[in-house]
């Protein structure tokens, strides 16, 4: 099915930057892969592990990203070629090891690929990993569109071998998760056999111990490393001008702002007027270049996502080279020109260029957009987001938001990253009070619980699924135990890594690449840690409701309540219809009920919708998906479920 | 495989719907049968957290000669897609223009605020008219329905690829179609989607004023 292993170099593909990327590193004969799942950068190892037994790799998805950077550190050390991929904030998890590992220096190619989330169309941040390159002194490249995501990474492997470092690839959600036309290469015939050689002198990079230490030898060492890549830059292929020879204005840009520039200036037909200096390679700036370009013309655009960081690279060049390359202005995140929060897009970049250069663009002929006002349909109703119909989080957060008003000590609940973050909305009935990073909550809910001897009387609760639970949230429940805080965990466990796609995590008893691996179990590890546990079903609304305000009431240290129900869209579930649904109308009393329409009011599941003309509840049969909760929360009974044959 | 020039370059088109339509699987199809015949296609799509009942819009950008950028400037839409009807207007206030032709499926999916009883959902027949109004043709079909017959609702995104091959201005063909589901797809799944593809090219043909391509070499 898969054709990112197709031979023929003829044939040009539909490609998802993220295949593109994976692609780029079966090229380059990768051998090892891991990560930890996060949108927009997901697909880039799920496609390795499908085709890992064809092409003979050990695919991981790791417990978290600065295991998964240990685990390909190993395999670089040990002379094969490494790929890490990760989310944004993921480098923000792995970090610690990433200083670590710039100073020891890697061996086999490493290459770590950040997806970073312009807008965060899918993050809880819009974090920059960019200056992770700078800080650490590890050489950037950002591909500019599909093509150059295979090319380059590949490209990136061939880097880490020379200068002997590891070599960040920054895509982002338009690189990532678009998709565009790529053609392949040839696959690397390469043979590697692992084996860490740590007999040599204590200093030897190639054959002694992969330490961080002596820092001060490793330090200068990896600096010449960055100085070499340097070098290396200046003769990229991947940095390119596009344009005239004396430009009025010089565009400098990377990644997907490249695309959006090269859009901008087609459509306002300037192509004549703007030179577009394309970087691949963004850290280290190679300077002798930027100097060629910054000679061009006095007046230069940085078009870039998020922060200003290539415009105050460019702009440091640009004064140490003042004196041979004259005075410029400059236009970018930093003067206004262009945004510096959420991501760019073309319209964004014509409206720069419109300041800049004093055009006057109308998209659109006054005409069409009157006729957009006249419409009668200019309030079309917002598409919240909400959980999908038979999800078990709607069922949990009814028992907990439920249980809290019933307590109604002001009690709350400190959120956490996965699909349950929208418990925040009105579809998870506004429960959630706090939402960071991976972990937080429990984190959070942990210092809360110990603010009693201030007068803090509020019973304190968190919520983390399964794949949380063992990435960030372990920690963070051993401090809770420890230090006797008085909270409650609830872990909502529906069996994977659902938001991102159903990746496997530690608690799963098959692996990325579908070996059997032994799993381990979230109940018994609590235990452990010494908290009191009990498990339910959350679809039992009453009973689950029950077990919070109990466990809530109790005030002896930490409590984990663990709520099992596998996701709706999971494959077990997928498709399967436990109950056939119906509204009796004999007995919904509509609009007369005393409920208030509890139903599709407060209740709000998308398969559980009012009709306006009978005015009783209704069940969409499209979208429902036969969990059968909706009947117990219908004071008459009027939601009656059935079993299904199957 | 030569491929012909477009009547415009880039085609800017966009398929839009809710979340669990199969907006993302469509759009997919569309363009690798697209690259199949040579030409470049960009498909820009928001998923991930959005994919929960929310708006999820994919812009595809075909052109014969480059890579475009993943998102269509505002009002520069050629063909609009619309999974879902008021989905239609939502994309036609942002992207719309005089000359835009807009696909539209005709049921509703209702937003969580419309059930709840906070925000009130339009008839069709009036996003009917204003799809008219905002559009150089408009073709509304029922496509859910005719996926229900078929078996699965979900085969509304194929009914509704197989009524805009009438409606494109290059060449794909129902050849071209099973060949990328045979990539796309487990083999067993291909009877049913051919099934969809003929039937959404046929519903286009009895449409009022249309007259049906050959759907079939």
């Amino acid at each position: 099915m898969s054709d990112l292993i197709d031979q023929n170099e003829e044939v040009q593909h539909l490609l998802m930057g993220n295949d593109a990327i994976a692609r780029g590193a079966l090229e380059a004969g990768v051998s090892v892969a891991s990560g930890y799942p996060g949108t927009p950068s997901s697909e880039i190892i799920e496609s390795l592990s499908r085709i890992a037994r064809e092409r003979n790799l050990y695919i991981e998805w790791s417990t978290n990203e600065k295991v998964a950077l240990e685990v390909a550190a190993a395999a670089s050390f040990a002379n094969l070629r490494s790929l890490c991929a990760m989310k944004q904030n993921g480098v923000n998890v792995a970090s610690d090891f990433l200083l670590h590992l710039g100073l020891s220096g890697t061996r086999g190619g490493m290459v770590l690929v950040t997806c970073d989330d312009p807008g965060a169309l899918s993050s809880s941040n819009e974090g920059e990993s960019r200056h992770f390159a700078r800080m650490f002194e590890i050489p950037l490249l950002e591909p500019g569109d599909f093509q150059e995501a295979k090319e380059m990474t590949k490209w990136a492997f061939q880097l880490s071998e020379e200068i002997k470092n590891v070599v960040i690839v920054r895509s982002v959600t338009r690189v990532s998760h678009a998709s565009g036309t790529v053609k392949f290469g040839k696959f690397s015939e390469a043979e590697r056999h692992a084996e860490f050689k740590y007999d040599g002198l204590a200093l030897d990079a190639d054959i002694g111990p992969a330490e961080s230490t002596p820092v001060g030898y490793k330090h200068r060492q990896q600096q010449e490393k960055i100085k070499k890549a340097r070098e290396i830059f200046e003769e990229s292929a991947f940095n390119t001008y596009l344009g005239p020879e004396k430009p009025e204005l010089l565009i400098i840009t990377s990644s997907a702002g490249n695309l959006y520039s090269l859009e901008a200036i087609r459509v306002l037909g300037i192509a004549d007027r703007i030179g577009v200096l394309k970087l691949g390679t963004t850290w280290p700036l190679p300077p002798k270049l930027l100097k060629r370009y910054l000679f061009m013309t006095d007046k230069i655009m940085i078009v870039e996502e998020v922060l200003p960081f290539l415009e105050e690279n460019v702009k440091i060049l640009a004064a140490e080279q003042a004196k041979e390359i004259g005075v410029k202005t400059f236009y970018g995140k930093n003067d206004g020109t262009i945004p510096m929060a959420g991501e760019l897009s073309p319209d964004l970049v014509i409206s720069a260029l419109d300041k800049v250069m004093g055009i006057d663009y109308i998209a659109m002929s006054p005409a069409y957009e009157r006729k957009l006002e006249l419409s009668t349909l200019t309030a079309i109703p917002d598409r919240e987001r909400t959980f999908c119909s038979g999800c078990p989080h709607r069922a949990s957060f009814w028992s907990i938001h439920n249980a809290l008003q019933m307590d109604n000590r002001k009690g709350f609940v400190c959120g956490d990253i996965g699909c349950y973050a929208m418990a925040r909305l009105p579809c998870g009935f506004s429960t959630t009070k706090t939402l960071h990073a991976m972990g937080s909550g429990a984190g959070l809910a942990s210092g809360f619980g110990k603010l009693v001897q201030f007068g803090m009387d509020q019973p304190v609760l968190a919520v983390c699924g399964d794949s949380t639970f063992f990435h960030a949230v372990i920690p963070a429940l051993i401090n809770a135990v420890h230090h006797n805080s008085n909270i409650t965990l609830v872990v909502l466990d529906n069996s994977g890594t659902a938001m991102t796609g159903f990746q496997s995590h530690p608690g799963l008893t098959v692996n990325a690449m579908g070996d059997k691996v032994p799993s381990i179990d979230i109940a018994r590890i609590c235990e452990a840690i010494g908290a009191k546990v009990e498990i339910k079903d959350p679809f039992d609304l009453e009973e689950t409701r029950k077990t919070v305000n109990r466990l809530m009431g109790n005030d002896e240290g930490v409590k984990v309540l663990i709520l099992q129900q596998a996701c709706a869209l999971s494959p077990e579930r997928k498709h399967k219809t436990k109950y056939s649904m119906r509204i009796d109308e004999t007995l919904c009393l509509g609009e007369k009920c005393g409920c208030n329409r509890l139903c599709t009011r407060i209740f709000r599941c998308p398969g559980l919708v009012w009709d306006k003309e009978k005015k009783k509840a209704k069940i969409d049969e499209v979208i429902c998906v036969g969990c059968g909760v909706c009947s117990s929360i219908c004071p008459v009974e009027a939601i009656k479920k059935e079993e299904t044959a199957t | 495989m030569g491929k012909m020039q477009l009547i415009k370059d880039p085609y800017n088109l966009i398929i839009t719907g809710v979340g669990g339509q199969g907006n993302v699987l469509g759009s997919r199809v569309l363009s690798d049968m697209l690259v199949t015949k040579g030409y470049y296609a960009t498909i820009g799509e928001t998923f991930g957290a959005s994919q929960r009942g929310g708006s999820v819009m994919s812009h595809i950008r075909v052109s014969a000669k480059c890579t475009w950028s993943p998102q269509i400037p505002k009002r520069k839409a050629d063909l609009i897609i619309a999974l879902e009807p008021v989905e239609a207007l939502r994309v036609l206030m942002i992207y719309g223009n005089h000359k835009v032709k807009v696909l539209a499926n005709t049921r509703p999916i209702y937003p969580v605020g419309v059930i709840a009883g906070e925000l009130d959902y339009p008839s069709l027949s009036e996003i009917k008219a204003s799809v008219k109004e905002l559009s150089s043709t408009s073709l509304f079909i029922d496509a859910t329905d005719e996926a229900i017959k078929l078996g699965n609702s979900i085969l509304a995104n194929i009914i509704m690829i197989g009524a805009a091959s009438q409606m494109l201005e290059f060449p794909i063909d129902r050849e071209n179609f099973k060949d990328t589901i045979l990539k796309t797809l487990p083999a067993s799944k291909l009877d049913v989607n051919l099934k969809a593809f003929d039937l959404g090219a046929s519903i286009m043909g009895q449409l009022p004023g249309r007259r049906q391509r050959k759907i079939s070499e």
